[in-house]
């Protein structure tokens, strides 16, 4: 009786929950059917919201954009962040270690406006100094977005290298490896799940980032995001609203998938712990 | 004089064998504590040489030195005569079984074997052959397409020694190579190293904290506390001759009382105790003055234990009752209450089966304890 007053109130919870994290992205999905102009009046099923978004050149321009500064972004956030990362915990205590570690994480605390701002700033100093960047764009986003993700990288790899032995490397010296293919053959193998970690973190965060990116962008330089929020300041607009579906739907395929490989792995790990037991 | 034919089996009393690695008075500093303190070692060729201590004395730090994770604050370390200070680990003719084993975790058996002789760039079909002949040596062959976590920890660790034999080093430092093990597996391990370190002819540090390890394995034990050797001898000096109380203690148990010399003989003293009040006769001579404080102590299966009177003659016996019985099969340990109420440590085989499941030695029952002259050892430290 007890047992199920009290199944009865989690359920609850747990729909009122899911609710109130689904609803508002349930109701932007049925919204982007609509066919009426206006958002909130209902005018019949369509799909002529996607027809003018992928007939849009300035969507796709800052779709590609997005992806641009994200990939190019991730890919250098990761090297930096994994070096700043090893440098941290495998290289012992060198002079101002405590100052560098306390300084790699102050972009995770920092306010964006703040990061963004500097930036802005830095940007501008340069250009009258050096003529470079001549104009904001791709470049200075992309640069921007990598000093704060590669914190975040950074972060990562210095928690998994703490959780990794060191004998593994110093076993590998004993047999002979110098210290750059003890780098090679062992810690960065070992390391790759963290790397791939922080390459999706910093991506996605590259994506999703507006602020920053409002900042340092210049003229004809737009990003999703940027897009997005620029379109609606003036009014919810229903091609927005397709837009954002199909973001929803690339998300949620993304992480089934990585659900689904997660899944498979633990389920080998498993009959790969079976095989060993049954010796 | 010892006889020079037995040098090939104990280089260490030839005065002519040079050491193979030389410990020359090191010392580790880490920030103010002292974990090695000025120590010097002799090792050579072919030995199996054990440092033994608790945790922190010290052991793992000098072996961590041989192997070159850690720079001596102080002091050099010789390997065939070569100064090592300034060498690199993966520079060293050493090779080591780390306690972890820390096999890859990413790389299968045969891999993980092959490793130190493809970083050697030693040609494809060498490396072939020299792996299979390891695995074959440690009996893993049908596993090598294994990963490690796919083995048991018996098999691990003979992949750790695999890995660690196949580049035919001079110096093989196992640290703790037992630990992981069960007792069972243990105690084939440990045969099987001896057999394979005769077969090789490599010449093994062993550092351990399990004594009866150090006993099975060893042709010579360091004993170490605080960073220091508290004596450096075969197992059985170290066990029927120790130097000091601190190793008497550490290695086997020992019954331990202070006296006074009486008597001083050349080949023998007599040592006079309060508690037990006795006297014990120990047919060796000791450079000490007489009067001096030392203590006196005396293994436990060293003394016998009987319920009659028949030996007691006032010299090396003691009368008591048994205070404690610990009945362990093969042998009993008795604690034996003196009448002046100090507790004495006996332990003696089995030899009858108990009648109607009744000891031969009862809780409260007097007996008497006597020892030989030459089974008490004499300590001033």
């Amino acid at each position: 009786m007890n047992n199920g007053k009290r199944s009865r109130f989690l359920f609850t919870v747990t729909c009122f929950g899911m609710a109130f994290l689904y609803i508002p992205m349930i109701m932007l999905i049925v919204y982007s059917f609509n066919y009426s102009k206006i958002v909130p009046v209902w005018g019949g099923f369509s799909t002529r919201w996607y027809t003018v978004l992928f007939e849009s050149e300035v969507v796709w321009k800052s779709v590609i954009l997005s992806l641009k500064v994200a990939t190019v972004n991730a890919f250098f956030a990761t090297i930096i962040g994994t070096l700043a990362g090893l440098a941290l915990v495998r290289f012992g205590r060198f002079k101002g270690r405590t100052l560098f570690s306390g300084m790699i994480t102050a972009p995770l605390v920092m306010p964006e406006v703040i990061t963004g701002l500097s930036l802005l700033l830095m940007f501008i100093t340069l250009k009258e100094l050096f003529g470079w960047p001549d104009k904001r764009g791709f470049t200075t986003i992309t640069i921007a977005h990598i000093t704060f993700s590669m914190a975040f990288v950074a972060v990562i790899i210095q928690s998994r290298l703490a959780g990794m032995a060191q004998d593994l490397e110093e076993a590998a010296q004993d047999l002979g490896a110098k210290p750059f293919r003890v780098l090679t053959d062992i810690t960065l193998p070992l390391l790759a799940p963290g790397m791939l970690a922080g390459w999706l973190l910093a991506f996605t965060m590259s994506l999703d980032d507006l602020i920053i990116a409002s900042f340092v962008s210049g003229p004809g330089a737009v990003t999703l995001p940027m897009l997005i929020y620029s379109r609606v300041r003036v009014g919810l607009r229903p091609d927005i609203n397709a837009l954002a579906t199909i973001i929803i739907l690339v998300v949620a395929t993304g992480v089934l998938i990585a659900a689904w490989i997660m899944f498979r792995q633990q389920k080998q790990r498993q009959l790969e712990l079976q095989m060993s037991d049954e010796d | 004089m010892p006889d020079p034919s037995n040098y090939t089996d104990r280089p260490w009393m030839d005065p002519e064998a040079e050491p193979f690695i030389k410990v020359q008075s090191v010392s580790k500093h880490f920030g103010d504590f002292t974990a090695v303190d000025n120590v010097d070692l002799e090792i050579y060729k072919g030995e199996l040489f054990s440092l033994l201590g608790g945790s922190g004395c010290g052991k793992t730090t000098l072996l961590r030195m041989l192997a070159g994770f850690e720079t001596p604050s102080s002091g050099y370390i010789f390997i065939d005569g070569v100064n090592m200070n300034d060498v690199p680990p993966y520079e060293r003719p050493i090779n080591m079984m780390f306690q972890s084993y820390a096999l890859f975790p990413h790389m299968n058996v045969e891999k993980n074997v092959a490793y130190g002789l493809r970083r050697d760039g030693i040609a494809g079909d060498e490396i072939n052959q020299r792996v299979d002949d390891m695995l074959a040596m440690v009996e893993l062959t049908q596993f090598r397409k294994r990963k490690p976590h796919q083995l048991s920890g018996g098999q691990r660790q003979r992949v750790a020694l695999a890995r660690a034999l196949v580049k035919q080093p001079k110096v093989l430092l196992l640290d703790e190579p037992l630990a992981a093990l069960d007792k069972r597996l243990r105690e084939n391990t440990q045969f099987e190293l001896m057999n394979i370190q005769d077969q090789l002819g490599v010449t093994f540090v062993v550092v351990t904290h399990d004594q009866e390890e150090a006993m099975t394995l060893s042709t010579r034990i360091a004993v170490m506390d605080a960073g220091r050797f508290m004596q450096i001898g075969t197992p059985t000096e170290i066990y029927e001759f120790p130097e000091s109380r601190l190793v008497a203690n550490f290695i086997g148990s020992a019954n331990m009382f202070q006296g006074r010399i009486t008597e001083n003989g050349p080949d023998h003293v007599i040592v006079q105790c309060k508690q037990p009040d006795c006297e014990f006769y120990i047919d060796h001579g000791v450079s000490i003055q007489e009067g001096n404080k030392v203590w006196v102590a005396v293994r436990p299966e060293k003394i016998t234990i009987s319920s009659e009177a028949s030996d007691y003659n006032g010299n090396n016996c003691i009368k008591g009752i048994v205070h404690d019985i610990g009945y362990l099969g093969k042998l009993s340990t008795y604690r034996v209450k003196t009448a002046d109420e100090t507790l004495i440590d006996v332990t003696s085989p089995n030899l009858a089966r108990p009648k109607d499941g009744n000891l031969a030695m009862d809780w409260d029952d007097e007996v008497y304890l006597s020892w030989e002259a030459s089974s008490a050892v004499v300590l001033t430290k």
